[in-house]
């Protein structure tokens, strides 16, 4: 009798073969097992008053419906190193993507959308990025030659992206471990992609333009732990000059990962660096799975050089019925094309990422290349809530398909079919090879789906419209003289500051070290106290509160100069924090009668203990002393502010010894 | 042979190579003060200071390095680079068209060499082919390099040398011809081939980029479909410039070659008819003619070539306070034609006027055209310019200045051929007389009897109809 195939059975075993493991279960043994290794490309926007190449505000976005003008441009190729077009420069051609850019005269000029030739870099935006190459302890180049790297993605309308090489071989100072740096450059940012639907891409041109820089690490951080404890420190390096910017979007990182045999993918524009770990786990482990498909095919297949899709028009009549998808399909009059793919049983429903399957990796690329609109393809070997409810088992003699042969249908405009078939093709065919080179985009989730090609080393050449900026000794060691503290000497400093760890990432993502030095410097107040204030106190604040745009980690240092100039306790700094946060421009004063703040000295605040012991032991219920909490509670209040509730206490401990 | 080591390397960066014996495409490792450095030397742009080198690192990208820096350095490998682009046989298809493109030098197709970054250029059918595909789905293309020179330093032998060729081609029996060329002087060769070739029986269509071919962004590639579809296809026997209508990739105008300007430095809808409509729109699909009047498509191959020119004429730009002596120098250095740029209607200061005297007396033909580029000549209105009339000043009509320039360049020629053939010499008046008719009978519209209201459109922004059609319909 003949085996049922069962698709989620099959996804459960291979992922079983495999040896996958949630991130959570995995040991950094299981990453070597896998050869995990991953590099770095971290993007930091830079925090200047105008863009890198014009003289174009920078920092100033708009909606996506606020714009003056539409400008058209349809990306071409142009011919590689060895006369032929390279991969990404191919797909995109292949697209006949139709590219909108949408400009707003208050953001953009004639220079981002290509009318016209670059003009002087910025040299503010020069100045702070070799502000970070000396931190980064990189080489410094004698000259800065600017340079094209190609985009066809339509992300810069110019087709390229100028960027420069600042500093080359740098490192940074992990816990465990020094990474290496291969180089940091400065670049313009490219656009924010408001739509992207068939064969039309839409795009704003505010952020186009705007300086930003790349750093990137060598291939060394071989768990996902270390790859964010690198993410990390490169973030908090840029941030300690304070002149970068924050926020979303202004941080990208660009995580490259392989494993053992497989290829070097990047995952393209992760904005959270909390996400990396999970990401770069799952990529790990879908290029494992892509090789153990790669393992199953070759066996199953070995003379697999003339292996190739077949394929045929279905009349939508083929159905007895039509599901609303297709009926939908059908009105829009797409044509509906069934594949069969020898040999391909097994693994469709092979598993790559968590509910991921080899299917999603040729869904990924239809949708891209061949641009086909969602939904717009159904296989054999679907499983779970999203399957489609057509029988592959009355489509299959259609193309006289085998026993061990797999199908799917995609219906599409007819212009599309026949990059979509070549697209199937291509990207079965790559599954002999094991792990196609592309980069792809982070999902929420912890996967990732298919982006582009990655493109080629070819794609960066001079640019002619601009001449080398030369970078004299002096200026360089100008820079060098007012470069604020390394990052692991700053955590060296809060340990030693008795700081709480849990308050380290809040303090160095918000570069807080140099106002908390200042605090302490000044006022005299315990380092540890002001370190916790932030950390805890402030962050637990931003959770609840809405912060007023006019609030600042200055308005910090300025409570803290008025306390200590009225000679307050710190302990009212906790309870005019929310105010001032919520309402940063009320004056000091005001916030303290907002609070009913009493002057009050400590004599007065003890005098009435005496006569508070005596009234609670009549009202006393408890058997447990509770009496000093009690009492503590009647004076609390009108403490904070005054006296040190540690003073307090300890007075208070002493009358009522005093007194039973 | 020496210096081919060090390509564009001069003084002490030249000097430091050698000392270490370092060539250009020499893998190298440079210990500066700053760090070590590897990659493969490049050549220096020889404009370039002499204080730097520049290398390929192993990421692709270009850095320069401070030879003053430098500690120590060593080659460690070499290979030369060497580069050409790949040709393909360029399809015949039997029914389509034959287009010849004339090459004067511009670049329309062209590939990278990614090392030094030089753009190398695509010619030949087999190479243009590989670069635009689509060509050959429109026609059956040859190619001929007519000279090479750039186009600010094309001038009247190139103009009557490509006549000529053009002339060739089409008794030949070509269907169409476009001409591949710089930009900042393509309306210049327009005016000039329009005024050499009146009676051409298929399109003569000129063709340019204003973003090089190398950036996936150009409008080279679009530009030569739409003018190879144009030479191939389009009803038309004219000279015709071909170029972005919009600066979005939509589609081509085609100006007549007479009123056709230049007129933004680096914008891809950079040129625009003046004082008139475009002659079409042209896609990749089609021609949707907009002018109602031009000269047809002719089977037959017939073609009268005049390719005539006499260089000694100037343009002269009046400024305020201009002193005569400008256009005195000009007499004494022997020029036979001035053109003067004026203001408004077509004025100078009367403190020229006596230099005016003399050139007529010198037998100097003087026109009037215009700053203001849209509109007429009108010398009648003020007394200054009933003045200068009476002084042999001819105003131009709504001649553009430079195809006026490159008009009275080949009446002048033409002038010199006539009295050649029919060996009389005419007296000074008959030279006045004989340029005069040549000049202000419109050969093909540089100067139109009329001015449709949307001749003139400049926009100005700010204002909400404007901006409102901005958004909606300019791309």
């Amino acid at each position: 009798m003949k085996k049922i195939f069962n698709p989620q059975k099959n996804y459960n075993d291979t992922r079983k073969e495999i040896g996958y493991i949630s991130r959570k279960d995995a040991k950094s043994s299981d990453y070597k097992k896998i050869g995990f290794m991953s590099g770095l490309e971290v993007h930091q926007q830079l925090k200047t008053k105008k863009k890198l190449f014009c003289r174009c505000p920078a920092g100033i976005y708009q909606d996506d419906d606020d714009f003056n003008a539409e400008i058209i441009r349809h990306m071409r190729p142009t011919l590689s190193e060895l006369g032929e077009y390279d991969g990404t420069a191919l797909m995109e051609f292949k697209t006949h993507k139709e590219i909108v850019y949408r400009i707003n005269n208050e953001t953009a000029c004639t220079y981002e959308v290509d009318d016209t030739p670059p003009f002087r870099i910025d040299d503010e935006a020069l100045g702070i990025a070799l502000e970070i190459s000396l931190l980064s302890k990189l080489n410094i180049v004698g000259e800065v030659h600017i340079t094209r790297k190609q985009y066809l993605d339509g992300s810069i309308p110019t087709g390229f992206q100028r960027t420069a090489i600042l500093g080359v071989e740098g490192e940074i100072q992990l816990k465990n471990k020094k990474v290496k740096l291969i180089q940091l450059s400065i670049e313009e940012d490219s656009c924010r992609e408001i739509s992207d639907i068939g064969h039309r891409r839409i795009y704003k041109t505010d952020r186009l333009g705007m300086p930003l820089i790349e750093t990137v690490t060598y291939p060394e951080l071989y768990t996902p732990d270390e790859l964010m404890e690198a993410a990390q420190y490169i973030r908090f390096l840029n941030r300690s000059t304070g002149k970068v910017r924050t926020g979303i979007g202004a941080g990208r990182e660009d995580v490259n990962v392989s494993c053992k045999g497989g290829t070097r993918v990047e995952i393209k524009g992760v904005a959270h660096n909390k996400w990396i770990p999970e990401l770069s786990h799952n990529e790990a482990y879908r290029q494992w799975a892509l090789l153990n498909v790669k393992k199953i095919l070759n066996k199953r297949i070995p003379n697999n050089k003339n292996w190739k899709i077949d394929s045929a028009f279905l009349d939508y009549d083929v159905f007895d019925s039509l599901n609303e998808t297709l009926k939908d399909a059908k009105d829009r009059g797409l044509k509906l094309v069934l594949v069969n793919l020898p040999d391909f049983k097994g693994i469709l429903s092979h598993f790559t990422q968590p509910g991921k399957t080899f299917a999603d990796e040729i869904w990924g690329r239809l949708k891209v290349i061949a641009c086909l609109l969602e939904p717009f393809m159904a296989h054999s070997e679907e499983f779970g809530s999203n399957s489609s409810d057509i029988d592959f088992n009355l489509l299959a003699p259609i193309l006289n398909a085998k026993e061990n042969d797999a199908q799917l249908v995609f219906w599409g405009d007819e212009v599309d079919v026949e990059t979509a078939l070549e697209t199937i093709e291509e990207r079965c065919k790559m599954a002999f090879e094991a792990v196609p080179n592309e980069t792809r985009k982070s999902l929420p989730d912890g996967t990732t789906i298919f982006e582009r090609v990655l493109p080629g080393a070819d794609r960066m050449y001079p640019d002619t419209d601009s001449a080398p900026i030369p970078l004299e000794d002096e200026y360089i060691e100008n820079l060098r003289k007012n470069l604020p503290v390394e990052i692991f000497e700053r955590y060296h400093q809060m340990r030693d500051w008795g700081i709480p760890e849990d308050t380290f990432n809040y303090i160095l993502r918000n570069n807080l070290v140099p106002i908390i030095e200042r605090i302490v410097n000044d006022f005299g107040i315990n380092p540890k106290f002001v370190g916790t204030f932030f950390g805890h106190k402030l962050k637990h604040i931003e959770g609840k509160f809405k912060q007023h745009i006019d609030f600042s980690y200055e308005k910090v240092y300025d409570l803290f100069g008025f306390i200590d100039k009225k000679n307050l306790d710190i302990s009212i700094a906790k309870e005019m924090l929310p105010i001032i946060y919520e309402y940063p421009k009320m004056d000091f004063e005001s916030v303290l009668i907002t609070l009913k703040f009493k002057h009050r000295k400590k004599e007065d605040l003890l005098a009435p203990i005496e006569f508070l012991h005596e009234k609670f032991k009549e009202i006393k219920i408890s058997k447990n002393d509770v009496t000093y909490d009690w009492l503590m509670g009647q004076v609390h209040k009108q403490a904070v502010g005054n006296v040190a509730l540690r003073d307090i206490g300890k007075e208070i401990r002493k009358i009522i010894k005093e007194i039973e | 042979m020496a210096n081919d080591f060090f390509q564009g390397y001069k003084g002490r960066s030249l000097e430091t190579l050698k000392k270490y014996n370092v060539r250009v495409w020499g893998q190298a490792e440079i210990v500066t003060t700053r760090g070590t450095f590897e990659g493969t030397v490049l050549p220096r742009s020889e404009n370039d200071d002499d204080l730097h080198i520049v290398i390929k690192i192993s990421t692709g990208y270009n850095v320069g390095i401070d030879i003053r820096t430098v500690k120590t350095m060593k080659e460690t490998g070499y290979k030369k680079a060497n580069y050409k682009i790949p040709e393909k046989e360029f399809p015949f298809t039997a029914g389509q068209p034959d287009v010849k493109l004339l090459g004067t030098g511009g670049t329309i197709a062209s590939r990278l060499d990614y090392r030094t970054g030089a753009v190398i250029p695509a010619f030949s059918p087999g190479e243009l082919y590989g670069a635009v595909p689509e060509l050959a789905d429109i026609c059956n293309l040859t190619t001929e390099k007519v000279f090479a020179v750039f186009s600010e330093n094309m001038g009247p032998n190139q103009y009557k040398q490509l006549a000529i060729s053009i002339g060739k081609e089409i008794n030949n029996g070509i269907d169409g011809i476009v001409i591949g060329h710089g930009t900042d002087t393509l309306h210049h060769t327009a005016a000039a081939l329009s005024f050499m070739i009146q009676d051409s029986p298929v399109p003569i269509v000129l063709v340019g980029s204003q973003r090089s071919s190398d950036r996936p962004s150009s409008d080279a590639a679009l530009n030569l479909i739409h003018a190879v579809y144009t030479a191939g296809h389009a009803d038309l026997g004219e000279v015709v410039v071909c170029m972005f209508g919009p600066t979005s990739d939509e589609y081509g105008f085609l100006h007549r070659g007479t009123r056709v300007r230049k007129m933004h430095s680096s914008y891809r809808s950079t040129f625009r008819t003046i004082g008139d409509t475009p002659l079409a729109t042209v896609t990749r699909n089609g021609i949707t003619m907009i002018k109602k009047n031009f000269n047809h498509r002719r089977k037959d191959k017939k073609v009268k070539v005049q390719a005539y020119f006499k260089e000694k004429v100037a343009m002269v730009y009046y400024y305020p306070h201009m002193k005569p002596d400008i256009f005195d120098s000009l007499i004494d250095k022997g020029y036979e034609g001035i053109i003067i740029v004026g203001t408004g209607l077509g004025h100078v200061n009367k403190e020229v006027y006596p230099a005016l005297d003399r050139a007529k007396e010198n037998g100097i033909h003087v026109y009037m055209t215009l700053q203001t580029i849209w509109g007429y000549v009108h010398m009648f209105v003020y007394d200054t310019g009933r003045d200068m009339m009476a002084k042999g000043v001819v105003p131009g009509g709504n001649m553009l200045p430079e195809v006026a320039f490159i008009k009275l360049g080949w009446s002048l020629g033409m002038l010199e051929n006539e009295e050649k053939k029919t060996g009389k010499t005419y007296t000074k008046q008959e030279r006045f007389d004989y340029v005069k008719n040549l000049m202000l009978t419109s050969i093909n519209d540089e100067i139109t009897e009329r001015e449709p209201y949307n001749g003139y459109l400049v926009y100005q922004g700010g204002v909400p109809e404007v901006e409102e059609f901005i958004k909606k319909f300019r791309k």
